[in-house]
């Protein structure tokens, strides 16, 4: 085996990841001395050049994990399922970092770090636990196609279940304290406006370079377990026959 | 495909009713968790009483984690779900038939502890149809969805820790839904339980729905 096939980087990641650096320079410097404060948020209304994207790509990842889950389930795709696990573990990430940010604007925002009246970080915080039992389940090993099947009906028990804890919380919190819409109300400038659509793309670009990275790690896992299972084989059929391993192997 | 349901809902309680587990085991343990939630809350009967709808679903989820493991440890002992398997019965069959008895076990308990709330946080009903309308619909919805993630577990080596990092999030809704309701039958909040049903039967019909697509693949690979 060549030393190029164990690598996740080609000339397009290369690429890629050097446009994601490029545009995270771009992001901070119009993010931080670019776009003006808020009247009303003041200096917190930057976090959302990092909020906005990350919960986007949240619900991105989420979906992308319940339909990779769909196809193992339906074609046994190993692809998929990898293309699952993948999105999973980029979707606790950036949910993760939507509550925290969250959290953190909405300290001088709302004068408080969490608020249990509000729909979506309620949400968000339960989405967040069941994937984290996901990438627990994943963690805990087995028969790969074993695995592959249980965290495939975990993802879908997610995805089905969402819409329902959704509709729990809102009807639990009659008051909601979040941000109907900042891209629609027409009080962010024009270019806090451009800074966060330029985020939005910037961490978009990021999570498909990340995904391609994790995507080929799991691949190159799968390669190396088939391997162990067909060097045993070969090695339980050269003890039954007497002969070496490397004889049987000609 | 009915028949196949009784017999496995028979078998289970069979089980049970000559182990006597949830009897000596999960009933002590509801009603340790309700007395401990006494300690916790400093015997305060203003605040156990306004908390009293949540404390008791809380303990039912803990319930069902013990409950469910047990009904778990059932099949996967001497490779039973494989007997049950190659005896012909419909994987359908046999989820609903666990469901069924987990729920019965789970109603049980329940009961029991309504009567633990009455005694020890001084909790009155005032609408008892409301109450038990509440304990039936949720406690399927509650086995559904245990079932089908115990059955999930049953072939993973740390099962008992990963069941409730899984369980008790996809029970989230049910927690909020099952408690607004028990406030209005036990006249704590002024809510419209009635309307919170409709949401725990949503999730029961979804979640067994999911079970009966996914129970037979989780069979085979358990």
């Amino acid at each position: 085996m060549s030393t190029d096939a164990a690598t996740t980087g080609s000339r397009t990641t290369r690429l890629l990841g050097l446009v994601v650096l490029v545009g995270v320079l771009a992001l901070i410097l119009l993010g931080f001395f670019g776009a003006p404060e808020d009247d009303e948020q003041r200096d917190a209304v930057r976090m959302i050049f990092v909020h906005v994207p990350s919960a986007f790509l949240t619900y991105t990842a989420f979906l992308t994990t319940a339909v990779g889950s769909v196809m193992w389930l339906w074609k046994r795709s190993r692809w998929w399922d990898i293309v699952a696990h993948s999105a999973a573990e980029m979707g606790v990430i950036f949910c993760g970092l939507t509550l925290f940010t969250g959290s953190v604007w909405g300290r001088p925002t709302w004068n408080t770090y969490w608020d249990w009246g509000d729909v979506r970080i309620v949400t968000n915080l339960i989405l967040f636990l069941m994937m984290v039992g996901y990438l627990a389940l994943r963690a805990a090993g087995g028969d790969e196609n074993a695995v592959a099947t249980r965290a495939a009906v975990v993802g879908l028990l997610a995805a089905v279940n969402l819409p329902i804890i959704n509709r729990s919380v809102e009807w639990w919190a009659n008051r909601t304290l979040h941000q109907k819409s900042s891209l629609t109300d027409g009080n962010l400038e024009d270019l806090t406006l451009f800074t966060l659509f330029v985020g939005v793309v910037v961490w978009a670009l990021f999570f498909v370079w990340a995904m391609i990275h994790r995507f080929r790690i799991g691949w190159l896992e799968h390669q190396l377990s088939s391997i162990d299972l067909e060097a045993a084989l070969v090695q339980r059929r050269a003890e039954a026959t007497g002969e070496s391993a490397e004889e049987a192997n000609l | 495909m009915l028949a196949d349901v009784w017999l496995v809902t028979h078998k289970d309680l069979r089980i049970e009713w000559r182990s006597r587990v949830t009897l000596s085991q999960v009933v002590p343990f509801a009603l340790t968790v309700l007395v401990l939630f006494g300690f916790a809350l400093d015997a305060n009967r203003g605040v156990l009483n306004a908390a009293t709808s949540g404390l008791f679903w809380l303990t039912v989820l803990f319930v069902t984690v013990v409950a469910v493991t047990r009904s778990t440890a059932i099949e996967t002992s001497d490779g039973a779900c494989r007997a049950l398997l190659l005896a012909g019965i419909e994987p359908s069959a046999v989820f609903f038939g666990k469901t069924l008895a987990v729920a019965v076990q789970i109603l049980g308990v329940e009961i029991l502890m309504v009567g633990g709330v009455l005694v020890f946080y001084g909790a009155t009903v005032e609408s008892l149809p409301l109450l038990l309308a509440t304990c039936a619909v949720a406690t399927v919805g509650i086995a559904a969805s245990g079932t089908l993630l115990g059955a999930l577990v049953a072939g993973v080596r740390a099962r008992e820790t990963v069941l409730p990092v899984l369980l008790l999030p996809v029970l989230a809704p049910v927690l909020i839904a099952a408690s607004r309701a028990f406030d209005d039958a036990l006249g704590v909040l002024a809510v419209d339980g009635w309307s919170w049903l409709g949401l725990l039967a949503g999730f029961g019909v979804v979640n067994a729905a999911l079970g009966t697509l996914a129970y037979g693949q989780l069979l085979e690979e358990a």
